[in-house]
């Protein structure tokens, strides 16, 4: 499959911070690829960087096998882009909005409403093509931003965080419109802090904290090869029984008030551990990503 | 020369933005440059001016309200657009994120930058243009000279935005472009033979004078309106243009630094 983004030792300094430190990788076109990481890991800096907002301070990347240090009009051409932060125009309209946005991309004024109003309807704003940004809801203007990156029909759309602060309907719905532009191949990448959003959408993912990429994978096989397939929990855990379980050759990981025990048996570890902790409230379950984030990130907090 | 070679026709769509919103409210945006000269006028040109019985050569044959309208002229064109290229392009850069939306299209920040400057010289013409209509409702000027009004409003807005632009690369906050407004634009609005021919200060104020860009504009603006044109406004222009083209670049090169990161 071809590579649309290939990056070799990709670093971005800041004055004294280094942001992303020598990351390599590459995305394939038709994928939805997701960047995860705790705030501060260098998500946000690598997609800007992608997008040829932020100069690259050294190492390659290519994307649609354009440089980024060069080729930034034509690189930008092709990417829609829908930013963390609204940044959609306060003294336009929602229609105004997306055809004011296409004519910098220098598309033509007939051919730039048609898309807005199809854009709309893709995004079940139609009816508020007329009212202006400062009264839509900020489920609305997230959705208005997804469509306002597809002005241009893209070959690669960047979502930083589409989901943030959203209620589970328009979550859902940008999870569906998602979903529709991958299978008429648009290559999407995705940066969020949502692990069921990063499992339910992403091909493939990076875990990335401070500047560098832990792990790379398919969710399913992140889970499996990082954690095991199944957690046994136990809840509100008395003192000492981390030890118990250290003594039956377990390896449990305590958190606040629970004991996490992963691994791809999981009847076994329940009844060895029942053996031992008759009282133990225990529950077991399916692992997910968000164990795996949490194992491989830590879980104190990251700022 | 990078800084030239990253700006194309691409910039007007960024002053085309600007523009629909104008439009959007135009009803507001038309009525003060309209209705503030009128109040000048009748205050300073037909109240204050009775006391003024004698202008210095070469103006001595006009009246002080002849002698002020090119004068509301220039500092209508200087407001206009350094209201728009400080406060106005502060409020998209910073608070609603304009500029960002906008480089994430094949636009690129010098053309950003470019045309929002085009647009505050924009903002200059119109204002020039309406307020000389007033002035010559009233009788106070000239054709055809007044007819070349708005070239000189262009020129003028092009060179004021440029500098506006430097103080928006630099401001930490939107609060501090009271510092450039009270110590430069005050000053130049005051001091720059708007109100008096400088001809009455001290020589050594009026070489200070004279390093402001309002002075060039109010003194050619005057010479068209009232036909007592010579060179020296032609040194006037191209001391605008220079003041222009170095201000224009230390701009794009303060942005650049204040947004690429």
């Amino acid at each position: 499959m071809k590579d649309v983004i290939v990056a070799e030792r990709l670093t971005k300094k800041f004055e004294e911070l280094i942001a992303v430190d020598g990351i390599s990788f590459a995305i394939h076109e038709g994928e939805c690829f997701g960047f995860l990481g705790p705030n501060g890991a260098g998500k946000t800096t690598t997609i800007r960087m992608i997008q040829c907002v932020s100069p690259v301070t050294s190492g390659k990347l290519s994307v649609l096998d354009l440089d980024v240090s060069r080729d930034q009009r034509r690189i930008k051409a092709s990417l829609g882009v829908a930013p963390q932060e609204d940044n959609l125009d306060p003294d336009f309209t929602v229609f105004r909005n997306l055809v004011v946005h296409a004519r910098y991309f220098g598309i033509e004024r007939s051919v730039a409403e048609n898309r807005a109003h199809e854009l709309l309807e893709f995004m079940q704003l139609t009816e508020k093509a007329d009212v202006l940004i400062p009264k839509i809801s900020g489920g609305m203007k997230r959705r208005l931003i997804m469509a306002r990156a597809l002005i241009n029909e893209p070959r690669l759309l960047i979502l930083d965080e589409p989901t943030t602060g959203l209620d589970p309907q328009a979550r859902h719905l940008i999870w569906d419109k998602v979903r529709e532009l991958k299978k008429k191949s648009v290559t999407v990448i995705i940066t969020t802090h949502y692990m069921d959003e990063a499992q339910q959408l992403c091909d493939r993912l990076v875990i990335m904290e401070k500047g560098k990429i832990l792990v790379e994978g398919r969710p399913q096989e992140l889970i499996e090869n990082q954690v095991g397939r199944f957690v046994v929990e136990i809840i509100n855990p008395e003192p000492g029984m981390e030890e118990v379980l250290r003594g039956i050759g377990l390896s449990p990981e305590k958190a606040s008030d629970r004991i996490f025990v992963y691994t791809n048996d999981r009847r076994s570890v329940r009844e060895r551990l029942l053996n031992e902790l008759p009282n133990a409230n225990v529950v077991a379950r399916d692992a997910t990503l968000e164990d795996v984030f949490l194992r491989l990130t830590g879980r104190g907090l990251k700022e | 020369m990078s800084i030239i070679k990253n700006i194309s026709w691409r910039t007007m769509s960024v002053w085309a933005r600007n523009k629909d919103v104008f439009f959007i409210t135009w009803k507001t945006n038309f009525l003060p440059p309209f209705l503030e000269p009128i109040l000048y006028l009748l205050a300073m040109g037909f109240g204050f001016g009775v006391l003024v019985n004698e202008l210095p050569v070469p103006y001595d044959k006009f009246s002080y309200a002849q002698f002020l309208g090119p004068g509301l002229i220039a500092i209508s064109a200087m407001y206009g657009t350094f209201f728009e290229c400080t406060y106005g392009s502060f409020v998209r850069m910073h608070y609603q994120k304009t500029f960002d939306a906008i480089v994430a299209t094949p636009i690129s920040l010098e053309e950003v930058i470019t045309g929002e400057i085009l647009w505050g010289a924009t903002k200059s013409v119109i204002n020039g243009t309406i307020v000389t209509v007033v002035i010559l409702a009233f009788g106070l000027a000239t054709l055809p000279g007044a007819l070349l009004i708005p070239f000189v409003a262009l020129l003028a807005g092009l060179a004021f935005g440029s500098i506006a632009m430097i103080f928006t690369a630099l401001v930490p906050n939107i609060d501090s472009f009271n510092y450039p407004f009270f110590l430069f634009i005050t000053p130049m609005f005051l001091f720059s033979g708007t109100f008096f021919p400088l001809t009455v200060l001290p020589v050594a104020v009026q070489d200070v004078a004279l390093a402001f860009p309002l002075t060039h504009v109010a003194t050619i603006m005057r010479d068209f309106c009232l036909g007592t044109y010579s060179y020296s406004d032609l040194w006037g222009c191209i001391y605008l243009i220079a003041i222009m083209a170095v201000s224009f670049y230390a701009a794009i090169y303060l942005m650049k630094r204040r947004l690429v990161n």
